[in-house]
């Protein structure tokens, strides 16, 4: 059956085209095509050229360079800004560990990572914010990040401590950034102090991490043949996907409030995360539904002939297959989540978007430079809406050559 | 092969059941006793596939009973799946998991259901590979394999549960004409080495084999039943000449 027991003469596939021959075969090919050509190559060559001029000359970044801890933190009291920097710290590690461990994309986030620590450490510029202890801390980040590394690669460290790491960091930053009423050591900072990127990435990723249970419960739940469990699931899901974000958001953060006796108020920012989460989730349990639609009835039959119960078919069979068909959804639906995060500035919540228009509105001359401050703002959304982008398709290449063929 | 002194493990009496209006089976009677080797056919829509899925419960019958191996065939979910456990089945789209490998395939429900310790299982699993002739796709993917691998992929799936009875529901007709051999001559092993079969299928050269008794259905009913000699050489029926000639024509 091998074919290396067959002698025949070995032909190869023919070599692709060079890029001189590819141009003219494309771009030249006929005389539409190379007026298209003519007429095109300089309007993108001088946009191209109006951009890195207008980044590097035009545009005055003071705004975004004046107050960087504003961008990071918001208004987190300074002097216990090193219980931000522990929680990131600890996410660094982890992120080196998983680094040693399992390589691929997260190999290349971590290098980024480092990259960026150190040329911030190094830079050779005054700035308030950067002084000695600053560069310090992100110097020793970079270490931190190698460490991990070197842990994650240890044969004795098992991929499940790495996980169990990570479910328990989240808890720990949290629980760090609250703080303790009438504690010494850790005194407590209440949310109005929280801002920017660092409530981006809390609402973000505790909206991703809490939706999707709850959207697969749902999803399940519509499934149902329990009348009770699918009225009230499918109820939740068509209630929340009919209104937009902004009522949900409204609602949780004003009538919520209403309701609740004065002395048991949820925290605003508990309020807001909530009402992405639920958003969040009613969709997700729309795309698991689908999912679940496609896998075909076979499979739970062969899972009930074996002997497995319902819950083992639903956890082991069902789910898995489930997931994998629609995971591209899924992380569109994550994607569109974190951006839409930036809703919160509307019930008062200064994330970046937020800070971003604090800091325009503090000097009339920044006024005039609301357009640096928002790209500034929207690439840092594009950088990691891109990198989860990314990770989705790793996931999926990863799932997909278990189908191939 | 038969041992006609050991009681029925299969006892099936007056079974019906109905899709809506339809009326798919109307009264079967069979037993099937502990070694023996059932070769059940006809033409489709006859009700045989429906029937051997009565007998795990993956359809449900409406009237009449089902006793397998002592255990009554009822709404209590446990009796159900006590008789999953003990029985094995082999579907025609083998219904492997895709998601899993092919250990993974074999290893899954012992593991859980049967709660053996993973090595236990890798290594029943390891064996059954060696049983159906391909140890060495141990690690790959379903999607990976042909028709017939897989095929026997789920054969040694069904036996790793260590079931009593073996279910085939037509195992061969999703297959390749030069991949039935592979598969067939799996089952034939199965049957000597004297595993009570149920087998839906319509090659007459693995009933001739190893069958010990034969059922012909139509129109929900059983036709005709004997041996492979009294249905090969001497079929009453008038509608079992008539489906025996057009199968064993080509």
């Amino acid at each position: 059956m091998s074919s290396a027991q067959v002698t025949e003469e070995v032909i190869r596939p023919p070599q692709p085209p060079g890029p001189v021959k590819w141009v003219q075969d494309n771009l030249f090919n006929n005389w539409f095509n190379s007026l298209l050509t003519v007429i095109l190559l300089p309007v993108v060559f001088f946009a191209l050229v109006n951009v890195i001029l207008w980044v590097f000359t035009t545009a005055d970044w003071r705004p975004v360079t004046k107050f960087p801890m504003l961008f990071a933190v918001g208004q987190y009291p300074r002097e216990e800004l090193w219980r931000v920097g522990v929680g990131l710290s600890s996410i660094i590690l982890m992120l080196g560990a998983s680094w040693g461990k399992w390589g691929g994309l997260l190999r290349s986030i971590s290098i980024a990572t480092g990259i960026f620590f150190a040329f911030f450490t190094v830079l050779p510029v005054q700035h308030p914010a950067l002084d000695l202890s600053m560069r310090l801390y992100l110097g020793l980040n970079v270490l931190l990040l190698l460490f991990g590394n070197w842990i994650g690669q240890k044969k004795t460290v098992k991929g499940s401590y790495i996980v169990i790491g990570w479910a328990i960091v989240p808890f720990m930053f949290v629980f760090l950034l609250t703080g303790l009423e009438g504690s010494e050591f850790i005194p407590s900072v209440a949310t109005t102090f929280w801002g920017g990127l660092l409530v981006t990435f809390l609402l973000s990723a505790g909206g991703i991490i809490l939706s999707f249970p709850i959207g697969l419960l749902l999803a399940l739940g519509r499934r149902s043949t329990l009348p009770v469990v699918k009225v009230f699931s499918t109820i939740m899901i068509e209630g929340i996907r009919g209104v937009p974000l902004i009522t949900i958001l409204f609602m949780f953060s004003i009538i919520l409030a209403l309701f609740l006796p004065a002395d048991s108020r949820i925290d605003r920012l508990v309020r807001a995360l909530m009402a992405v989460t639920f958003f969040s989730a009613a969709y997700t349990a729309e795309n698991v539904r689908g999912g679940l639609a496609a896998v075909p009835n076979g499979q739970i039959e062969a899972a009930k002939a074996v002997g497995m119960n319902g819950f083992q078919t639903m956890l082991f069979i069902v789910l898995p297959q489930a997931i994998r068909a629609v995971l591209p959804a899924i992380v569109g639906q994550f994607i569109a989540l974190f951006k839409d995060t930036t809703l919160v500035v509307i019930v008062g919540i200064n994330d970046l978007l937020g800070i971003g228009r604090s800091v325009i509105n503090s000097d009339p001359e920044f006024v005039q430079l609301q357009m640096e401050v928002y790209i500034f703002i929207a690439v840092i959304y594009w950088i990691f809406s891109y990198l989860m982008s990314l990770a989705s398709n790793r996931l999926e290449a990863a799932m997909g050559i278990r189908t191939r063929l | 092969m038969t041992d006609s002194s050991l009681d029925p493990i299969i006892i099936c009496q007056d079974v019906h059941k109905w899709f809506d209006d339809f009326h798919a089976l109307r009264g079967i009677n069979m037993e099937v006793k502990k070694g023996e080797v059932v070769v059940i056919f006809g033409p489709s829509g006859s009700g045989k596939s429906t029937f051997i899925r009565t007998l795990n419960r993956l359809e449900e019958h409406q009237r009449g009973r089902i006793v397998v191996d002592d255990i009554e065939l009822s709404h209590d979910v446990r009796n159900i799946e006590r008789i999953r456990m003990e029985t094995g089945m082999v579907f025609q789209q083998f219904n492997l998991f895709p998601h899993l490998t092919v250990l993974q395939n074999i290893t899954l429900a012992p593991i859980w259901v049967r709660k053996w310790p993973k090595d236990k299982a890798e290594k029943v699993g390891m064996e059954l590979l060696e049983r159906v002739g391909i140890p060495e796709q141990a690690q790959k993917f379903p999607g990976q394999l042909s028709g017939g691998q897989q095929q026997r992929v789920a054969i040694a799936r069904a036996l790793a549960m260590q079931p009593k009875i073996m279910l085939f529901d037509e195992p061969t007709s999703a297959l390749d004409p030069e991949m039935i051999k592979e598969v067939l001559d799996a089952m034939i092993d199965l049957a000597k080495s004297g595993m009570t079969m149920l087998v839906v299928t319509h090659e007459m050269g693995f009933a001739r084999a190893v069958a010990d008794k034969m059922y012909f259905f139509d129109f929900g009913k059983i036709v005709e039943s004997g041996t492979p000699d009294d249905i090969f050489k001497n079929p009453k029926e008038d509608r079992t000449k008539l489906f025996l000639s057009q199968i064993l024509q080509h």
